[in-house]
């Protein structure tokens, strides 16, 4: 017999809390849902009833228009739902906003991370550790192979790219929520203080980021420039744009990308990139197996990524896991 | 080896070919003898480390790495050298030594036995980051895989030092590398090696397929393309030698031709086995299939020799008692061979015959009506072309015949490598036992990696993981729903394949999405195609 929970359950469509009759997650239209983070994989619109941090309920109405049925729920807040569960949002470190989502009820505690990373952010709270029974992890970077770089590491790189290259620009594929304002808050953090160029998509979330209170600089429209302007500048735009007939607006571009797949080079090759960028919003193989240790749960439930592989490494560490084959989250050759 | 591993990623992410020659032409201006003439042997694939291999690599990780994992990691990076890199533990104490340069990175490679390279290798693997390791495991195992030919390579030499760089091909193949003496005549001006007696290997001359044009006949030859490997043979100074296209060295796998020639002259031909399937009844070649077995053996044995004797049927002359022809027109060359032929024993050689057409239309049909289904088609060469090294546009064209067609049901789809890494890449597809509504069944009958766009790549891509209804490792089993119209230039018997069935160079011709899988082609359809 499972030693899991019998009141949360795990289905292709998301995470079902049965007793208080909500998902969290789902990737079809419920009545309740809980959303950890703004990611189209995991956030929605449609559901009659949506429970998430202010900044993530900002992000989904910009993107799906979803104020109607929009609960707020601060971070450290628990919020008593149906069926005696109590919800805890945590800070997750994925991007602004999201969180951790820890269930209580019946004595038992489960923690679904949702997206979450360990290294500091400034546009977003630090992941905040949380014991529990039941951890329910992603695990997009979960093969040994994945070590992040410290991120100081790949600005200077992008840095030095630019200044090497007065006369080009450095376009940087960056995915537009998170992605694209870290890059930029880690730029300033630099010492950058250039204006820097944002392609059409880019912009209304890095404006929804400063009016939440993540400042970024003096940011402006490749549209509104000319390629003269943009010598010597750093250009961010969606990763769909790096190939695309956009690019040939710019002065000479360099492309670049931050990712966390820039780690394996021909996946940089595949995607014509001159300059992988290896940033990452989510854990690193290292610090997805030392959250475990850390956490130390009963048992592992793995939502999506390389399963297979955090799987073994439980066997081999003699701790409980499963996998539970969500679909709609993140397939691994997306962008993010 | 911190230059020569910046070099190797460089190159890694550079698109443009003038950036790739510039990266190589730059290194090797600054870099010291003898490291920049290894670095130039690792990129043109000139180097071999009996006891490195890239089974050595997996073993050693093994040994470090749990398995399970290495497989999984090792499946999606699609590269053991860049997975090994990254999972190769940092060892626990800092090592107190400095990177090897990339000479002593080759010497040290080069001293190791089968019975050393386990222990020998971790050390120079600990004086090493991520980078560095990764461009150790390419120098040692050859296959760099980053996007620069030997032909580049070469071109970014002769750019680095303003040479010619057909003289650094004629050069080439009588150094070995380091090259110091090609650096030297091209670096620092020293008189060129000395060739004359050398039986040296010259660049093939190539063809570009013939696509959607039409050539006069008063300006081009035709040619039967025979379906065998093309070599070169080389007589200088009592010495013969036998090249394949690559430049490699196969005279020990046909030594009945090293006696053949004693006379001086570098010869162009297609190396063929006997047999009746290509250009007669008598005193004619048998199919590939017949000749596969002869390739890739070191040693021959007397009944090899007697059941399956090869022989040269004859394109070209490039050198005939020691006067290079290679500038003269094609016709003159080829006067030339005809005269040479009487002296050649026609047990060895023969020669390609012309075929005779009144114009191009009258062309196609012959080669349409072609009997022998083990041609692959026609050449058209120019009647004034010199003979020069590589595909130069409008000397020579090959015009194969069109491909067999046979529609297949894919089945399995396995990870690519190189730039096709973590896609779905390498299929594996069937054709049907019997009626499938009558219990018929799929049968494997080839595999294919090619044929498709980079666009075609990802839908299918996508297919295979939408798809799948079983793994085993990295294998995937789909629901064989798809049905690829699949090319290919002949099919053989073949005892290793549960199909009984071998195809020939198949490759994905069109992606019918729009088939029912249980429409595609039964396995009679290939086996009425067989000529062995």
């Amino acid at each position: 017999m499972s030693s899991a929970p019998h009141w949360i359950q795990p289905h292709p469509q998301g995470i079902y809390v049965a007793p208080a009759d909500c998902w969290v997650d789902p990737s079809v239209a419920v009545e309740r849902a809980l959303v950890t983070h703004g990611h189209a994989d995991h956030a929605r619109g449609g559901h009659g009833e949506t429970l998430a941090t202010p900044e993530t309920l900002a992000i989904m109405d910009l993107r799906y228009n979803t104020r109607a049925g929009a609960v707020p729920v601060a971070y450290g807040e628990t919020l008593r739902l149906a069926g005696s569960v109590d919800a805890t949002y945590l800070p997750a470190g994925h991007v602004l906003g999201s969180a951790q989502i820890l269930l209580e009820h019946a004595g038992e505690r489960v923690v679904i991370t949702g997206d979450y990373k360990r290294r500091p952010d400034p546009t977003c709270a630090p992941f905040e550790l949380a014991p529990c029974d039941i951890f329910i992890t992603e695990a997009t970077f979960g093969l040994p192979i994945f070590t992040h770089p410290p991120i100081a590491e790949e600005i200077g790189k992008l840095l030095g790219a630019l200044a090497a290259n007065p006369e080009a620009c450095v376009l940087v594929g960056a995915y537009a929520l998170g992605k694209a304002q870290r890059v930029i808050a880690e730029l300033r953090a630099a010492g950058h203080h250039d204006p820097i160029y944002l392609h059409g998509a880019m912009e209304r979330m890095c404006r929804l980021y400063e009016e939440l209170g993540v400042p970024l600089g003096e940011l402006r429209l490749v549209a509104d420039h000319t390629k003269e302007d943009m010598r010597g500048a750093i250009v961010i735009c969606p990763p769909s744009a790096l190939n695309d007939r956009w690019s040939r607006r710019l002065p000479d571009p360099i492309t670049a990308m931050a990712s966390g797949w820039m780690r394996v080079r021909q996946r940089a090759r595949q995607r014509n990139v001159e300059l992988p960028l290896v940033i990452s919003d989510h854990a690193d193989w290292h610090e997805l197996t030392r959250t475990v240790e850390e956490v130390n749960p009963r048992e592992t439930w793995i939502t999506h990524g390389r399963e297979e592989a955090l799987l073994r490494w439980h066997e081999l560490h003699q701790r409980k896991a499963r996998a539970l084959a969500l679909v709609g989250y993140e397939d691994e050759d997306e962008d993010d | 080896m911190e230059q020569f591993a910046a070099l190797v990623d460089a190159l890694i992410y550079t698109r443009s070919r003038n950036g790739k020659l510039t990266l190589i032409a730059d290194y090797l201006r600054v870099t010291p003898d003898p490291d920049r003439g290894w670095a130039l042997a690792a990129l043109t694939d000139g180097l071999d480390f009996p006891a490195v291999k890239s089974s050595t690599i997996r073993n050693l990780l093994k040994d470090r790495v749990d398995p399970v994992l290495w497989s999984l990691s090792r499946d999606f990076v699609g590269d053991t050298a860049e997975t090994a890199s990254f999972l190769w533990p940092e060892p626990l104490r800092p090592v107190d030594a400095p990177p090897p340069t990339v000479s002593e990175a080759v010497a040290s490679l080069a001293a190791m036995t089968r019975a050393s390279v386990m222990a020998d290798l971790p050390r120079l693997l600990d004086r090493l980051d991520a980078k560095g390791r990764y461009a150790l495991f390419k120098l040692a195992t050859g296959g760099m895989r980053v996007g620069v030919s030997a032909r580049l390579a070469k071109v970014a030499f002769a750019q680095a030092f303003d040479v010619e760089v057909d003289k650094v091909e004629e050069l080439w193949h009588a150094l070995a590398p380091p090259y110091a003496e090609l650096f030297a005549w091209a670096a620092e001006g020293a008189a060129p090696p000395d060739t004359a007696n050398m039986p040296l290997f010259r660049p093939f001359m190539l063809a570009h397929p013939l696509e959607n044009t039409e050539v006069d006949l008063a300006d081009y030859v035709a040619e039967w393309k025979w379906d065998g490997i093309r070599v070169q043979l080389v007589h200088v100074g009592g010495e013969t030698r036998v090249y394949s296209r690559s430049g490699d060295d196969i005279s020990a796998t046909f030594p009945e031709l090293i006696d053949a020639l004693a006379i001086p002259a570098v010869l162009d031909g297609e190396l063929l086995v006997r047999g009746s399937h290509q250009g007669g009844e008598t005193g004619g070649a048998a199919s590939f299939n017949a000749l596969q077995q002869r390739l890739g053996r070191k040693t021959v044995s007397r009944k090899m020799l007697a059941e399956a004797p090869a022989f040269v049927r004859l394109y070209d002359a490039l050198a005939i008692g020691g006067d290079d022809l290679r500038a003269l027109p094609w016709s003159d060359r080829r006067a030339r061979l005809e005269a040479l032929m009487p002296r050649l024993p026609d047990s060895h050689f023969d020669l390609s015959q012309i075929v005779e057409a009144e114009n191009f239309a009258q062309l196609a049909q012959i080669r349409e009506g072609a009997r022998d289904e083990a041609i692959e088609g026609l050449m058209l060469k120019r009647r004034d072309s010199p003979y020069v090294a590589g595909r130069k546009t409008g000397l020579w064209y090959k015009w194969k015949r069109d491909p067999l067609l046979v529609d297949c049901v894919l089945m399995y789809a396995q990870r690519g490598s190189g730039k096709r890494s973590s896609f779905y890449s390498d299929y594996t597809f069937g054709c049907w036992t019997a009626d499938p509504d009558e219990g018929g069944e799929l049968l494997p009958v080839g595999k294919a990696y090619s044929g498709f766009t980079d666009e075609e790549l990802k839908k299918l891509d996508r297919h295979v993981r939408q798809n799948t209804v079983n793994r085993f490792g990295p294998v995937r089993e789909t629901d064989k729903s798809l049905v690829f119209e699949v090319a290919f230039d002949s099919v053989h018997a073949s005892k290793r394949h549960k199909s009984g069935l071998a195809m020939r160079f198949p490759r994905i011709h069109r992606i019918r999405w729009d088939k029912p899988a249980h429409e595609a082609d039964r396995i009679e359809a290939l086996l009425a195609l067989v000529r062995d």
